[in-house]
């Protein structure tokens, strides 16, 4: 198998595995529970949580979630609600992934001012177009890190100083919330000043069902979920005990040794790049060119991504196709007769139906060896070739 | 478990055209019989004819809600009513009515009621009006806060004294009436996974016909997921026909001959008639004695007038098209109501769609498609495909197992 899905998810590290199925055996205590088991089970999530502390900036906290969406939709909805005294607008950008669109849809039927900020032809969001839009009725602005379809990393660290400042000047109060997810385990997100950040455990060698918020000392936003006062009252329901300590585990194993799995992830991007580039004709990159690895490179690609249209394709029929060799990829376009299945991603960087219909998705995990890029390569360049010849008429 | 009447419930099952059949009715009332003792096997049960009434007793440990449910879903049951069985005895017949009442006053808000009586038995010395107003009186009498409404009453309820006994009941709940399954030979409908399909299945199921299916694709041009939506569309249509065999074809290689050989505005038609054919082959193998699809005339390309004219030259057995003179409209609302629709609109692309030509020929020429198809080896591609199919039999509960 050659498994070339991992934005989508990723497959779980053994240490993960095993430590999850011996929590569950052996921890399976209420952690809220007073007897000897529950404070043992209350011993496990203190670990996991210090462990996910350790990859997040200092001076905050860190509250578990069901999953990325969770986190997303609890930063926007009890950001926004915190704050709504102080103004109705929220700034986003057209790029973000649906856990958060779907939900400013929802705030703008209850009133909302919402702004979808646009984005260059390679995926970028406009810095510009967010200074035109500050003003003191903004309370909340949401950027994610990287794109999930296009890998472009986004320039946060610019828009969370000119969010935070423009607060300061105007004697407001602004959240500037990053959605995470993509880049957590490939771009340090330690060296930052944001207020929110969401992850998710499985994009991560972790486990499904579960995510996190990250949220910096003074925002306590109100809670989204409530209950039994879990999580300090800020996210109530019994702990996923198991859940949990496979996050902590896979959020320390991910961000060791950073520098050194992104080099390798590097070199296995761009091999793959070049190697369809040689030997596929009429093929594009949807996103940039060039890979990048922290912050401070907006503009760049972050290396466990890269989305490329084939001219005259349709990905879903390549995508089939690969996947009777057991490699697996995903597409910019459900596969539809009409053009409502088409990315949002990429039609806001332009790109046409055609195009979009094209698209694959490459996304790599530190599993991914150039070995196994020589099979892609070569097996997508036949696919390519007879569906080509073949064609179909839309 | 023993049934009896201490610790069962009664339903009354009324067939409807099965009670019309000449001589032929013993045959078809011991076909339904089965057709509902096998919908509730796995329940307690005494089920037999009486008269012209099939009387079901099931165990009280299930919910009449959940019974009703069942029974109504068998082809050729016309209604069922949770009744209570009574003596012959106008005293009787009093008592349990009130009885049956008061009970029914606890769970909802019932302040007026009517009888309404019917005497079959005509040896019994009581006539029907005479019945309806004994059997209002003992009501009147043993029931409090309850008056007689004979226009708009709160509650309608039925005595009926037949010649093996006396019943009492309120609701009639419709079933889909129909013929039992079984008594009108085996179909082989071309399910597409679209919304017609499911439906003219069920309809022609619902006349008594077997039915099995043939489903094409294009894989990988079609995915894998699409194929599964047929199937779980099989897997509800099995709720009321028991299991049924899918053959699975891929037409891929098919359609590529075509692409590369025949006018690209010809395409839909083109293999809309190799799908027949094909149709036609696993039929007459597995014993289907007509083809079925759920056409209906001139919703798309394939469908015109003269489009099926086209298509229908390929073969020789009966192709059946409940749905060919229904609106749309009617047919979602018949997949609504059997349960398909939810399913068939799952966005998948279907093999029709993958080579769609942006205008194909809505008025086909018979002799020019013909001339079109001289550039294939029809036989040999018909025969490959054939050879080729994959059989699952999808049973309503094959998921879980």
């Amino acid at each position: 198998m050659i498994y070339l899905d991992n934005s989508s998810t990723t497959k779980q590290f053994s240490e993960v595995t095993r430590l999850m199925a011996d929590v569950a055996e052996n921890n399976f205590g209420n952690p809220s529970s007073l007897h000897q088991l529950g404070y043992e089970s209350s011993n496990v999530l203190r670990k996991a949580i210090a462990q996910i502390d350790a990859c997040f900036p200092s001076g905050g906290r860190t509250i578990v979630t069901s999953c990325g969406t969770e986190s997303d939709n609890m930063a926007l909805v009890s950001g926004s609600a915190k704050l709504k005294r102080q103004g109705r607008k929220i700034i986003t950008t057209a790029v973000e992934h649906p856990a958060v669109l779907r939900t400013v849809e929802r705030l703008k039927e209850e009133g909302w001012d919402i702004v979808l900020l646009p984005v260059d032809k390679e995926g970028t969001s406009s810095i510009e177009a967010l200074e035109a839009e500050l003003d003191e009725n903004t309370v909340l602005v949401s950027i994610m890190t990287v794109n999930n379809e296009t890998g472009t990393i986004q320039p946060v660290k610019k828009a969370c100083t000119m969010v935070h400042n423009f607060a300061k000047e105007h004697g407001t109060r602004i959240f500037f919330h990053t959605d995470g997810v993509q880049a957590f385990g490939k771009i340090d997100l330690r060296n930052s000043d944001f207020d929110l950040i969401s992850i998710s455990a499985h994009k991560f060698h972790g486990p499904k069902g579960i995510g996190a918020l990250y949220m910096k000392n003074g925002v306590n936003l109100p809670p989204f979920i409530m209950g039994g006062g879990q999580e300090r009252g800020f996210r109530s329901g019994t702990e996923n005990v198991p859940g949990i300590a496979g996050m902590g585990l896979a959020a320390q194993m991910s961000c060791t040794d950073m520098d050194e799995k992104n080099k390798k992830l590097s070199e296995v991007n761009n091999y793959l790049y070049n190697g369809l580039k040689a030997n596929i004709k009429d093929i594009f990159i949807n996103g940039p060119e060039t890979i990048g690895t922290s912050l401070d490179e907006p503009g760049s690609r972050c290396p466990s991504l890269l989305n490329i249209s084939f001219e005259g394709v349709r990905g879903e029929v390549l995508l089939h196709t690969l996947e009777q060799d057991e490699i697996y990829v995903s597409t910019g376009s459900a596969c539809h007769s009409n053009n409502t299945g088409d990315s949002h991603v990429l039609t806001a960087m332009g790109r046409k139906h055609k195009e979009i219909e094209g698209a694959v998705r490459f996304s790599l995990g530190q599993f991914n060896t150039v070995e196994e890029m020589d099979v892609a390569i070569d097996r997508t360049a036949k696919a390519v070739e007879r569906f080509r010849r073949l064609g179909s008429f839309r | 478990m023993e049934i009896n009447n201490e610790n069962s419930r009664l339903y009354i099952v009324r067939c409807g055209e099965v009670a019309l059949k000449g001589m032929n009715k013993p045959y078809f009332e011991r076909v339904l019989l089965e057709r509902v003792r096998n919908a509730i096997k796995d329940w307690d049960n005494d089920s037999h004819w009486a008269g012209g009434l099939m009387l079901v007793r099931i165990s009280d440990k299930i919910g009449k809600d959940e019974a009703v449910r069942r029974l109504s879903k068998v082809f050729g049951v016309a209604s069922v009513s949770p009744a209570i069985s009574v003596e012959k005895d106008m005293k009787a017949l009093g008592q349990a009515a009130a009885q049956y009442v008061s009970q029914l006053m606890e769970e909802e808000d019932i302040k007026t009621f009517k009888v309404k009586a019917k005497r079959s038995d005509k040896s019994f010395p009581v006539q029907s009006p005479e019945i309806g107003a004994e059997v209002g009186g003992a009501i009147l009498s043993a029931v409090k806060d309850i008056r007689v409404d004979v226009h708009n009453p709160d509650l309608l309820l039925f005595a009926d004294v037949r010649r093996e006994g006396a019943y009492i009941y309120r609701d009639k709940v419709k079933g889909f009436g129909g013929l039992p399954l079984g008594t009108n030979g085996k179909g082989l409908i071309l399910m597409s996974g679209g919304i017609d399909s499911p439906v003219a299945a069920f309809m022609m199921a619902k006349r008594g016909m077997r039915i099995e299916a043939v489903h094409f694709h294009s894989y990988p041009y079609t995915s894998q997921r699409a194929r599964r939506k047929v199937e779980d569309l099989c897997r509800v249509l099995a709720g009321y026909m028991g299991t049924i065999r899918m053959h699975v074809i891929n037409l891929l290689p098919i359609q590529e001959e075509i692409v590369k050989n025949c006018p690209q505005d010809e395409t839909t038609i083109l293999v809309r008639r190799f799908m027949m054919r094909i149709a036609q082959e696993v039929a007459l193998k597995t014993h289907n004695m007509m083809l079925i699809t759920g056409e209906d005339l001139g919703q798309v390309a394939s469908q015109t007038a003269e489009a099926l004219v086209v298509t229908d030259k390929v073969v020789d057995i009966p192709v059946m098209r409940p749905l060919i003179a229904m609106d749309k409209v009617d047919i979602m609302d018949k997949a609504k109501e059997i349960g398909t629709y939810d399913l068939s609109i799952q966005p998948y692309e279907d093999c029709c769609t993958v080579f769609l030509p942006k205008h194909p020929v809505t008025k086909p020429k018979l002799d020019r498609i013909e001339q079109s198809e001289s550039a294939l080896d029809v036989e040999a591609l018909v025969k490959a495909a054939v050879e080729s199919e994959e059989v699952v039999d999808i049973s309503f509960d094959s998921i879980a197992e």
